[in-house]
């Protein structure tokens, strides 16, 4: 039998059974825009990002198994523009002052903007009023930056077993919880060895006293477009090559 | 640089608003270049000539955001004179450092710094009627009025301004590609 294979803007990529698109697209290192896929987690499909029209329907790359014979639209000016508008409605909702965030350079979502070419955020600012938690001796949590990925929530959960996080409320209503009584991340079992503390795509999960270290013009997104990353490094898992 | 054969010079008139003159500072490091510039371009308003109101312009360049009621009236003169209206920088684009101030009370912060801070004895709240008023939040321009192309970073480069103008004069479409797109 030969290899299943699916046509992901024109060009045949084989996989293998149960791979979803995101996964096969991956290992042939083409990009395809994410925030809440990581390789070492469940999906679960929630920011949209990954949006990609399989035989004429949009669908979630990283949740929708590849089909042998499946045509794939993914680098195209209709799926870029959506994209591109999901991604301003996320700059608005929180505050993203991206020249005082130490994450600035190896962030996830100021890359899929440079990669996008979002040179506005469009809409009008929320500015949101989110005080930052600094109780933890090791790790500084800035609520203003949250994107609600869950990839936290998820490694909390299901590699740290500590559950220290959790979204809460509806709607434009939801936020990042701490798994305490009074809402501190000093008052939970959370540590900088977790996996949690390693996984935020963007700049919430700081760890203390070693924020700009990277000199501007040598931290990840500055040495590459994401998507170059992904196809010189083909099969380095759906994060982008670790820096 | 001079302009191509049969187009007329144009006129640029530029503006710092709620900004550090940080983006007029990055404008300046287009260096020699800038002697290209004004071979095609004379300069309107702006705070290298002084001028100060603006006449009709093909091309007008916004740093800051907006934080008082002269920064909407300047805008919006500019918007009214300018055919193409520029953001340039963070501030002008989504507020930049001086929205982080929106989270707080206006009253608060104006007690703080003038009567309350260290080490002050018997301040007093600038009240003289030539001072424009503050606005209890800063936002971007494009809030405000229409904006035609926006120009990221805190500041952009110099080469991206460059780049960015000279596509415009050029008549291409500007883009910044990587490295000359970021946002810090
Ligand atoms: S989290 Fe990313 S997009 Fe947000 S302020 Fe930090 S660098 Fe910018
Ligand atoms: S804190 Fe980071 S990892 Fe957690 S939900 Fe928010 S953006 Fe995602
Ligand atoms: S929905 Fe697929 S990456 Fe978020």
């Amino acid at each position: 039998m030969n290899t299943p294979t699916l046509l992901l803007d024109g060009l045949p990529v084989p996989f293998s059974a149960g791979q979803t698109i995101m996964e096969a697209a991956t290992a042939a290192g083409v990009f395809i825009p994410h925030l809440c896929h990581h390789p070492d987690f469940k999906p679960q499909g929630s920011c949209k990002l990954c949006t990609v029209k399989a035989n004429g329907r949009y669908v979630s790359a990283c949740t929708m198994p590849a089909k042998d014979g499946m045509e794939v639209e993914n680098d195209s000016p209709d799926l870029n523009d959506k994209r591109r508008t999901l991604l301003q409605m996320l700059f608005v909702e929180g505050n993203h002052f991206c020249p005082s965030c130490e994450k600035s350079g190896d962030c996830l979502l100021q890359a899929l903007a440079y990669e996008l070419e979002m040179l506005t955020a469009h809409f009008a600012q929320f500015y949101p009023d989110r005080p930052v938690d600094a109780s933890h001796p090791d790790v500084l949590l800035d609520f203003n930056r949250c994107i609600l990925c869950e990839l936290c929530v998820r490694a909390s959960r299901d590699v740290d077993r500590k559950n220290v996080f959790a979204l809460s409320g509806r709607g434009i209503g939801k936020h990042l919880i701490v798994n305490a009584e009074s809402g501190r991340l000093a008052d939970t079992g959370f540590s900088l060895a977790d996996k949690a503390a390693h996984v935020c795509p963007v700049g919430v999960i700081l760890a203390k006293r070693q924020g700009f270290l990277q000199p501007i013009g040598q931290r990840r997104y500055d040495r590459q477009p994401i998507a170059m990353q992904f196809a010189s490094l083909p099969g380095s898992g759906g994060n982008g090559p670790e820096a | 640089m001079n302009p191509p054969a049969g187009q007329r010079r144009l006129r640029l008139a530029t503006t710092s608003l709620a900004g550090c003159f940080g983006c007029h500072m990055s404008l300046l490091d287009i260096d020699e270049r800038l002697f290209d510039l004004l071979d095609r371009v004379d300069i309107d308003r702006s705070p290298l000539t002084d001028t100060k109101h603006c006449g009709p312009c093909d091309i007008g360049l916004i740093e800051g955001g907006i934080c008082n009621a002269e920064n909407i009236h300047v805008l919006r003169e500019f918007r009214q004179q300018c055919k193409v209206l520029i953001a340039i920088g963070a501030c002008a684009i989504n507020g930049g450092l001086p929205a982080q101030r929106n989270h707080l009370d206006l009253g608060q912060c104006l007690q703080e710094v003038y009567l309350t801070g260290p080490g002050i004895i018997g301040g007093r709240i600038p009240d003289d009627p030539e001072l424009p008023l503050p606005l209890n939040q800063v936002h971007p321009i494009h809030e405000i009025v229409r904006i035609d192309y926006f120009v990221p970073g805190c500041p952009p480069s110099g080469d991206a301004i460059w780049k960015f103008l000279t596509d415009l004069l050029d008549g291409r479409t500007p883009r910044l590609g990587h490295p000359l797109l970021h946002f810090d």
